[in-house]
């Protein structure tokens, strides 16, 4: 039996340290192909006020694919919070309550979120109803009720950069933008719950098994219904941090982040099955999906071509992954390499050996 | 044995005793009239066929089923069966193994020996150090698997049958179980790996504790039990103390129940 030996090689030890590789080697690659535009700090400030929503649901999202769930609500939940926040800024901003009316904004767009969150968790956990579609269902739910209330009209928030609020969650300090602060901040938070609280080892039990969950004590319908909220919570602050930074909502936003941020998480190596996630890799998978698409144009390809390439990327990092992961897998894909090529020369040989192995296996 | 906190003083005859239990599943009957007791400090080795009613017994025992009815004490305490369930069992020093149901796979085995019941601060953040220092004791003095190219940061797919058995009942016996149920731990495993389980079993006695080993193959059962309990069809069928019987007679009997069972559906 093979075993990891007692302390793994330092860089095994780095967290989503390949897909870090990955990231840099294609800045590199941007760098030669688009000079003018990649070896200029702007574009990298460019990346650090556009990426953050990204990264902030691919953060969150990571939580719930750890558990061996899915959300694919958020994105109304990006719509319905940002319509929370638009309301509070525009309408409110004219009453006496102006001067909270940023923070207000705030609050009930992150108050939005969890009651969405609850919803799912409720659907999910208690009725037993499968993530994938009790999600979907809520997408659809959440996102009509948006378009309701909002009329179907969007708001300019023009006036944005007078409230407080603003200046915190998506001013500048010099150049910086302030959204990679909360982002970071918030992608590190999450990664310590996952990693060193209660409420993630739970949810990676859950994810691995939910059977082992339940029997060692984890209340496992309790912790999903909070998985959820935390979910509804993080989407809703990535919607503060759009809205605030487009100074405009309109009822439709969000939808072109769910497949980005999925593909963010797992091109970042978070598996699909459960119970293994990385915070650090959805990180840098957020900013691979915000890179290639920058970098494509740069470079002189047409925007055409950003979908086919992220393809690619996407699924060069899950071979990569499981490549990684599963020397078993690897060991077999360099044999069939190694079997191809001898067989062009004439040896059969390859495939006789497997014939030994399945003999005298004891029951 | 240095490693393992011995069992407490014990001011009480059973750590676990039934009286007629009921268990029915809409028309099956599971269990019929139950009267099931375990001595402190004994090996019970519960045998019977498959649907005779032992995992279901042991259901009911360690919280996870409720019964139809029917009494339970756990030391010499009779339960309220209402808010009798698995964390209930945990705080009664009740653990039970479940076979292939008790380890997280991809989980380190450190996360494993604390997941339910971990060592934190105040906010919840669980402290690393502390517990892989203690996992690491266990790993090396209860469990002895030392030596065996296991760390605390191996994950559990890392490790052999007998290996998981090892660590689920090495973390029972951590966290002071006064009795530790054993779903047919040695299930699907190799020969040299069911010696490893039923070494296992002889430390469970020797630090003290009580235990109910559920077990298909009878030889297996047979050297390591205090008391063998057979159950057919839903009732305790047989109860012999260790050397009443010889492994031959026993096995006579197990057979003439199957018969009797198979000329009973024929009638």
């Amino acid at each position: 039996m093979a075993r990891p030996p007692e302390s793994a090689a330092w860089y095994r030890r780095i967290e989503g340290l390949p897909i870090i590789a990955v990231l840099a080697a294609l800045i590199v690659v941007f760098m030669i192909s688009a000079p003018h535009v990649f070896l200029n700090a702007r574009i990298y400030l460019a990346f650090l006020s556009d990426v953050p929503p990204l990264l902030v649901l691919g953060a969150g999202l990571t939580l719930v694919v750890a558990a061996g769930e899915i959300d694919l609500s958020f994105p109304s939940v990006v719509a319905f919070s940002g319509y929370l926040l638009a309301y509070c800024v525009h309408e409110l901003g004219q009453t006496a309550l102006a001067p909270v009316a940023g923070w207000l904004g705030l609050v009930a767009a992150l108050a939005g979120g969890a009651l969405v969150g609850w919803v799912n968790g409720i659907l999910v956990a208690r009725l037993g109803i499968p993530s994938i579609i009790a999600t979907l269902a809520m997408q659809f739910f959440w996102g009509g009720i948006t378009t309701v209330i909002s009329g179907g009209l969007s708001y300019s928030l023009t006036e944005a950069d007078q409230f407080a609020v603003w200046h915190v969650l998506v001013g500048r300090v010099g150049n910086f933008p302030m959204q990679a602060v909360w982002a970071f901040g918030f992608a590190a938070f999450t990664w310590l719950i996952l990693n060193r609280h209660r409420f993630g080892e739970h949810l990676l039990f859950i994810g691995d098994n939910a059977a082992v969950a339940r029997v060692v004590g984890v209340d496992v319908e309790r912790e999903k219904v909070r998985l959820f909220v935390a979910m509804g919570v993080a989407a809703a602050f990535a919607s503060v941090l759009l809205t605030l930074e487009n100074r405009e909502f309109f009822n439709t936003q969000g939808g072109g982040y769910l497949l980005e941020v999925m593909a963010a998480v797992f091109i970042g190596g978070t598996s699909v099955f459960g119970g293994q996630a990385t915070v650090v890799g959805s990180v840098a998978g957020s900013f691979i999906i915000g890179l290639v698409e920058a970098g494509l144009v740069a470079t002189g390809l047409q925007g055409f071509w950003v979908r086919a390439v992220v393809g690619i990327v996407f699924i060069a990092a899950l071979v990569f992954h499981m490549l990684m992961d599963q020397p078993a897998r690897r060991a077999a894909l360099f044999r069939m390499l190694r079997g191809r090529a001898e067989g062009r020369e004439g040896s059969p040989s390859a495939h006789s050996m497997g014939s030994f192995s399945s003999k005298g296996g004891e029951k | 044995m240095n490693g393992s906190p011995a069992a407490p003083a014990a001011d009480f005859r059973y750590i676990v005793r039934t009286e007629k239990l009921d268990m029915t599943f809409g028309m099956v009957r599971a269990l019929t009239q139950v009267d099931f007791a375990v001595g402190r400090n004994e090996i019970v080795g519960l045998i019977g066929d498959n649907g005779a009613g032992k995992s279901t017994l042991i259901k009911v025992l360690s919280g996870v089923l409720r019964p139809t009815s029917g009494r339970i004490w756990v030391r010499d305490r009779l339960i309220d069966p209402d808010d009798y369930s698995v964390r209930m069992a945990h705080e009664l020093r009740i653990e039970t193994v479940h076979q292939e149901k008790s380890l997280g796979e991809k989980q380190p085995l450190w996360r494993n020996m604390f997941v339910g019941r971990q060592i934190t601060d105040r906010f919840g953040f669980i402290r690393i150090k502390e517990e892989r220092a203690i996992a690491d004791r266990m790993l090396r003095t209860a469990i002895g698997l030392r030596g065996a190219g296991i760390s605390v940061d191996s994950t559990v797919r890392d490790l052999s049958g007998g290996e998981r058995q090892g660590i689920a009942i090495g973390r029972a016996m951590h966290f002071e179980a006064d009795l530790i149920v054993l779903d047919e731990p040695t299930v699907a495993l190799a020969v040299s790996e069911v010696r490893k389980v039923l070494h296992f079993v002889e430390t469970i006695k020797q630090s003290g504790r009580a235990c109910i080993y559920i077990e298909h193959n009878l030889a297996n059962v047979y050297d390591v039990a205090d008391r063998l309990v057979i159950m057919d069809r839903g009732r305790l069928v047989g109860d012999f103390a260790r050397g009443q019987m010889s492994l031959n007679d026993l096995t006579e009997h197990m057979i003439s129940l199957h018969e009797e069972r198979a000329g009973g559906t024929a009638a």
